[in-house]
């Protein structure tokens, strides 16, 4: 699903990222761990180009992203992102978070296919000989906010928070934040979902809710790919745990053989800090 | 004090004999229109101007419209009001060959000027919004510009509403210089009056005394709109 190849990424004379080569498959948890500035949240970003990668490739769905000239923000419909700080929209409610992107997408989609007719119209005009059909137009913009709204509603009842459809998100504790932050991505129907860290700015006691509706989207098979320091997460739901250091992979594999046998000395050393 | 009661009784003739009430109605539309187009024009221009000086430069358009912007802001906060009525008047009209009346004109400089001062307020506003928001917007396939106006400017706003009502009330008491391109505002309202009574001190108090009570009108106007705009803030 993604493959990413060789991929490079400076800041400045800072080399951040020395060169990453993985392939995330469809339906993989991909787990990346590694010491704090490693490059994992660079990574992440430059998965779909938050950060523009400075070498290498990043193939999703058969075109190179790192290309500038490719139209990132087609591609990035497809790849949800959930962040640490949740980033909800804070002049926005809970339902209008989750609907933006769904209705903002829809609506321009729509206008374009309006602005195609039109021009076909005025083409019509002025050929009489051959006649150019229109664009089905496929819904009203009433019609994709009610289908988003509906689609909103939805994806609150599945995280129990239906009821804080209209609140704004300052009322929200930071679990309820995170779940709705994941939602909102589930409403583009992404093929992939980026988390970095999505656990390291709650409270103890909310962690729990928001690991569990990560593994129920695991469980539907949703493809994932997970910064986290929460390591019995990793055991139990990747498939797949990347250690990165100083811009490199220095092992990677399944969780079994990656924890149960980890071979490279840097990982031991940094396993046996968080496990402790 | 009989003095000053005399003083009183001819104010009070001039103004609704000499039909100077008329008058005061007349400057009193003329200042809010002024104040209020140009706060208008202002935002509008001003947040298109933040917005360019805010958009990340890597190309070479953004960075030529970004010098032409510090430009535009550096010469109307660099030259007094007045002498900007007076050079659009009486300078850039017979140029362009433009007809227009005083009031259009000091419509026009207060929402050129304004804009300038509401651009660095509106930068700073922009600037003071989470990046997280527009990174959430952008990492969900919205260009730059749907985020800005959908997420960052709104926010924008909110925070720096009580600087824009003060740049309102600076607009509304600097009207009072609009008459140096002949439209009529409050001051020559009063000072027709004065002038036909002989006497200045009642009509400049009364003049004061309306100025003192639009501003607080206007005052008391943003406090209600902070707290209705409040409500994304609000627990509960
Ligand atoms: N926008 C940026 N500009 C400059 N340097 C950055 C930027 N983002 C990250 N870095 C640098 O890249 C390195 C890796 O950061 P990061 O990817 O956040 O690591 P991690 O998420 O593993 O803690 C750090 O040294 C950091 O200072
Ligand atoms: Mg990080």
């Amino acid at each position: 699903m993604i493959d990413v190849i060789n991929l490079e990424k400076q800041f400045g004379q800072n080399k951040v990222l020395n060169g990453i080569s993985v392939t995330i498959e469809k339906g993989d948890i991909m787990v990346v761990i590694g010491p704090s500035g490693s490059g994992k949240s660079t990574f992440l970003r430059c998965l779909n180009c938050m950060e523009d990668p400075t070498g290498g490739q990043i193939i999703f769905n058969g075109e190179n992203l790192a290309d500038l000239s490719v139209d990132i923000n087609i591609h990035r419909r497809h790849m949800g992102m959930v962040f640490q700080h949740f980033n909800l929209f804070s002049n926005k409610t809970v339902i209008e978070n989750i609907m933006l992107a769904p209705v903002y997408v829809g609506c321009s989609d729509l206008k374009k296919i309006k602005r195609k007719n039109r021009s076909t119209k005025i083409k019509n005009l002025f050929s009489s000989s051959s006649q150019q059909e229109l664009l089905p137009v496929p819904m009203t913009k009433a019609q994709i906010t009610a289908n988003a709204k509906k689609q909103a509603m939805e994806l609150l009842d599945r995280i129990g928070l239906a009821d804080k459809a209209d609140v704004y998100p300052s009322t929200l504790s930071g679990g309820q934040k995170q779940r709705v932050a994941i939602v909102r991505s589930l409403a583009m129907n992404p093929d992939v979902i980026l988390f970095d860290e999505p656990t390291s700015a709650l409270d103890p006691e909310m962690v729990g809710e928001v690991l569990d509706l990560m593994k129920s989207l695991a469980k539907e098979g949703m493809t994932m790919v997970i910064v986290t320091h929460e390591m019995g997460f990793a055991k139990e739901v990747a498939n797949k745990v990347l250690f990165m250091d100083e811009g490199r992979i220095l092992e990677s594999g399944a969780p079994d053989e990656f924890f149960g046998n980890p071979g490279n000395q840097r990982l031991k050393d940094f396993l046996s800090k968080v496990l402790s | 004090m009989g003095n000053f009661s005399q003083k009183i009784d001819r104010f009070i003739e001039v103004f609704i004999d000499y039909n100077g009430y008329l008058k005061v109605m007349e400057g009193l539309k003329n200042t809010l229109i002024i104040a209020v187009l140009g706060l208008v024009i202002g935002i509008l221009l001003g947040t298109l101007i933040a917005t360019v000086r805010v958009v990340p430069k890597y190309k070479r358009l953004p960075r030529i419209l970004n010098t032409v912007c510090n430009f535009y802001v550096g010469l109307f906060r660099g030259t007094p009001m007045v002498v900007q009525l007076l050079i659009f008047y009486y300078v850039m009209l017979p140029i362009l060959n433009l007809h227009m009346t005083g009031v259009q004109v000091a419509v026009f400089v207060f929402g050129f000027n304004s804009a300038a001062y509401i651009s660095e307020m509106m930068r700073a506003g922009i600037q003071s919004v989470d990046p997280g928001q527009m990174e959430a917007g952008r990492a969900m396939g919205l260009g730059f510009w749907p985020v800005m106006r959908k997420i960052v400017i709104p926010q924008a706003v909110k925070n720096i509403l009580p600087t824009l009502g003060n740049e309102f009330i600076s607009l509304i008491k600097e009207t009072s210089v609009v008459s140096f391109v002949g439209a009529a505002d409050l001051y020559t309202a009063f000072n027709y009056i004065g002038s036909n009574s002989y006497e200045f001190m009642v009509p400049y108090l009364v003049m004061a005394v309306i100025y003192i009570v639009l501003v607080l009108i206007i005052s008391l106007g943003i406090k209600l709109m902070e707290r209705s705009l409040g409500k994304s803030d609000r627990r509960h």
